[in-house]
């Protein structure tokens, strides 16, 4: 019957070659070495930051090669971003609410 | 609109309800039209008793002081019609029932892209009610639908067991919500593009957005709940350093996006129905489609307007009043459209379309009383009143439920292949609509008045706006045992409808009515949008 | 549900126009489960954000008694699951399926070894009454090798409570993403494959990455946070 959305192509799934996946996991572990090295130097109210920042590389780097991410279809893109992006929103609300509650003298 | 298959004499007598049979051939089907109707069973039956409990909770307030239930009993009727109301009838009503059942007619699929899913999605649900109602073995929970700690972890087992049965019931919500996502991206007919697609599957697929992101959050919120409950966790816990507005924001992360659940899928049903009976193309098809996108996108960003007096920060409580005023734009966008639609048709006053002018009329009250209660100020005044309650019946019931009885009778002869008295269905129609404004009517003015809600009892001064308001309620009961015997009598002894008697334009009215079973006999292919009335 | 036969053997279902369709939508679906899950355990996150500001030195304390060393190994487990369950959709694209089956079957004893782990860290907290919320039993004495001489705040099972809620949450996904793989392995072993359809491997694999990352994000937070 064939559905109007494009979708019938029979190419063949992009093969990500071996040597990109082990790449990968030898970078994974470089970071994890990083992540622990990174815990023992202090780097003040940034500790949280940076040990975020490192996982964040991590988990990029899951996400593209693992997960396919970076050959597959945009829509699945746009779908793992609105999650992370509905989960700021989440965040940024409640701290919001509780970093400005403190203190506060409440006319309520 | 489309040169799809229509029915044709050899294949009459062959449809969905006969294609097998049994008992169990309905419990293991993976057919979306059966389990839409499993769905319609369902959800009937849990409306069946959340009514009563409705009536229960109208009862007791005829008069002040005690009329037919101890304080206790109050408390708890009032709980179980909330969270049965919410979490097993208007949430799954539009999308899991006549959703189920048209968005893949709609869009010219043979069913939703993953059918053992969907029917897992009604185990969950059924599974959910059945671990929620076990509470009632335990006392019953007395929290209200919505749990607010800290009260909720006072370590009562029968509020461990709603919750747990909250908690399934969101698999069924998510499951189906990823289903209709993957469904409208996925199977649309040949040349049915995402600008052809009915209103009504725009406004599930917006819905489904808000199930699949939203309802995680609550199944986290209600897992720490129980949690709370059971371990202590203290994260909830103001006497273990935790903090009970927490549960409020994550409740209401899920809970308000929630709302739109319940409501956009009812505007969906609107637009095909203004379109339908006023036999004229809708109007600002591209701005109704749109605007349901754009609702569920802002339905992520205002949930703090249910906390502006829990002690929430007053710097969240401004931003959130802001935000939430621009959830009537898109929702006057609607409206506007549909008036539009509306002028110069030509207008046929059946059932449907009374409950959509119904819907129309309530729902803008519903609304516009939605902006009194963002502002700030006057919200000060009326949080946790009467008003309130008027607030969100007008757009619950008044919008959600007027929808899914108007959706029932324009769908029936599809459904079925029989018509409806078209008669009996309007006499429903009048007694859910004036008994409605009779029940919900006075208590905005008790509200204002400053009679709080969820009280067992209230001063000898609010008795008269209660007994109406009461007498009301009654009135509703009587349409809406009116509107069941008007389907059961359809179902018995109906009259053929034939495959199109509303002479309506998408396309699940090209196939037979019922539909054969997988949807139509031959692929449609789409050449022309929705509705193409003139 | 009646099927539709392909050249390469494999009966896609029958409202899907073709096997390429159904992988495209199929996989679509776990990408829309994925994000309520990302959601789900976005919440513990959030809530950890909040009570991390509100209370550090919970925090501060609470990591003194995990070791990272152990957390340090179960990452470098898991990330090494992770390869090896993309080797197993590797070789099951081009049709090598012994090498396959191997690797899902490395992937496997990842997850039991993680969970080995897991049961050495939780018995010796649960040895030491350092339990959930008001579960917490610890005698202050016996904690005193661990933390020196800071002080051990009041409300110090809350940061047990995040421990345990996180852990043991990824700990049932963990679980959950062996059971799934063991399916797929048996599905392998009996030669189901191929470059046209290998979708239950591809999903199985996508719901594994994401359980590892969810452990990328778990081990610096509750390791490495003093």
């Amino acid at each position: 019957m064939g559905h109007g959305t494009g979708q019938e192509s029979t190419h063949e799934h992009h093969i990500i070659p071996f040597a990109t996946y082990l790449k990968v996991f030898i970078s994974l572990l470089v970071l994890t070495v990083i992540t622990v090295a990174a815990a023992r130097v202090d780097f003040g109210a940034l500790n949280a930051v940076v040990a975020f920042a490192i996982a964040s590389v991590k988990a990029g780097l899951v996400l593209a090669i693992f997960m396919h991410l970076k050959y597959d279809d945009k829509l699945n893109r746009v779908i793992i971003g609105s999650s992370v992006f509905f989960l700021i929103i989440l965040w940024i609300f409640c701290i919001l609410d509780i970093f400005t509650r403190v203190g506060q003298s409440s006319t309520l | 609109m489309a040169s799809g298959s229509t029915a044709s004499a050899a294949h009459h007598d062959h449809n969905y309800l006969n294609h097998e049979k049994g008992l169990w051939s309905w419990l293991t089907t993976l057919d979306h039209k059966r389990i839409g109707i499993l769905y319609f069973i369902t959800v009937a039956l849990f409306f069946l008793v959340g009514g009563i409990f409705a009536l229960l909770i109208r009862t007791e307030l005829f008069s002040s002081g005690q009329t037919i239930m101890t304080a206790d009993d109050y408390t708890r009727s009032m709980t179980y019609h909330g969270a049965i109301m919410v979490f097993f009838v208007i949430i799954p009503g539009i999308p899991a029932f006549l959703g189920n059942f048209f968005l893949p007619m709609q869009i010219g699929a043979k069913d939703v892209a993953f059918p053992r899913l969907n029917l897992l999605s009604w185990y969950c649900l059924i599974g959910g009610a059945a671990v929620a109602l076990t509470s009632l073995a335990f006392g019953g929970a007395d929290t209200g639908w919505t749990f607010y700690t800290p009260y909720s972890i006072s370590m009562k087992p029968a509020v461990i067991w709603m919750v747990m049965g909250a908690f399934i019931a969101g698999f069924s919500s998510i499951l189906t919500g990823l289903n209709f996502v993957v469904t409208t991206h996925k199977l649309r007919a040949p040349g049915m593009t995402m600008n052809r697609i009915p209103l009504f599957v725009w406004a599930l697929y917006s819905t489904a957005i808000i199930q699949v992101l939203a309802t995680p959050v609550l199944a986290i919120t209600l897992l720490l709940l129980a949690a709370e409950n059971i371990f202590g966790i203290g994260f909830f816990d103001p006497a273990l350093g935790g903090d009970p507005v927490l549960f409020q924001h994550f409740f209401w992360f899920y809970s308000h996006p929630a709302v739109y659940i319940m409501i956009l899928p009812a505007f969906g049903v609107i637009s095909e129905l203004i379109t339908a009976f006023s036999r004229k193309t809708i109007f600002g098809y591209t701005a109704i489609a749109y605007s349901s996108l754009a609702i569920a996108a802002v339905s992520f960003f205002v949930w703090g307007h249910h906390m502006f007096v829990s002690g929430q920060s007053e710097w969240a409580g401004v931003v959130f009043s802001f935000l939430t005023m621009l959830v009537g734009v898109p929702t006057a966008i609607k409206l506007f459209n549909w008036m539009a639609t509306l002028y110069k048709g030509s207008i046929n006053l059946s059932a449907p379309m009374l409950y959509a002018l119904g819907f129309m009329f309530l729902f803008t009250i519903g609304g516009v009383t939605g902006i009194f209660l963002a502002t700030i100020a006057t919200d000060v005044h009326f949080h946790d009143t009467y008003f309130v309650v008027a607030h969100f019946h007008y757009v619950m019931v008044g919008g959600t439920l007027m929808a899914i009885m108007g959706g029932i009778f324009y769908w029936f002869p599809k459904m079925f292949g029989k018509l409806v008295n078209d008669t009996v269905a309007r006499w429903s129609f009048f007694f859910i609509f004036m008994g409605f404004n009779v029940t919900f009517f006075p208590q905005f003015v008790l509200g204002s008045m400053g009679m709080p809600r969820r009280y067992f009892d209230y001063l000898p001064e609010y008795e008269y706006l209660n007994q109406l308001s009461t007498i009301g309620a009654y009135m509703i009961g009587i349409g809406f045992v009116i509107g069941g015997w008007a389907v059961i009598q359809g179902l018995l002894n109906g009259k053929p409808s034939g495959p199109n008697p509303w002479g309506a334009k998408t396309l699940e009215w090209t196939t037979a009515s019922p539909p054969p079973h997988e949807n139509f006999i031959q692929q449609p292919i789409v050449t022309a949008g929705p509705y193409e009335y003139r | 549900m009646s099927t539709a036969k392909t050249g390469s053997g494999y009966h896609h279902a029958h409202h899907y126009d073709s096997a390429e369709h159904e992988y495209v939508s199929s996989k679509q679906g776990v990408w829309l489960f994925l994000c309520t899950e990302i959601l789900m355990f976005g919440g513990l996150f959030v809530g950890y954000a909040i009570f991390h500001h509100i209370y550090p030195e919970i925090f501060k304390v609470g990591s003194k008694f995990t070791d990272w060393r152990l957390g340090a190994a179960n990452t470098v487990v898991l990330l090494g699951s992770s390869f090896t369950m993309a080797l197993g959709i590797y070789y099951s694209q081009k049709k090598e399926q012994s090498k396959a089956v191997a690797m899902l079957a490395i992937t496997i004893l990842c997850g039991a070894i993680f969970m080995g782990i897991k049961y050495i860290e939780y018995s010796h907290k649960i040895h030491l009454g350092l339990l959930p919320g008001s579960w917490y039993t610890a005698d202050p004495a016996s904690l005193v090798k661990y933390v020196g001489d800071m002080e051990i705040p009041s409300n110090l099972p809350m940061y047990f409570s995040f421990y345990y809620m996180m852990t043991g949450i990824h700990g049932i996904h963990v679980l959950v993403g062996m059971g799934l793989i063991a399916w797929v392995m048996i599905r392998a072993m009996k030669g189901e494959f191929g470059p046209h359809y290998y979708t239950p491997v591809e999903g199985v694999g996508l719901f594994w990455h994401l359980v590892d990352l969810v452990w990328i994000y778990l081990f610096p937070l509750l390791y490495l946070v003093s």
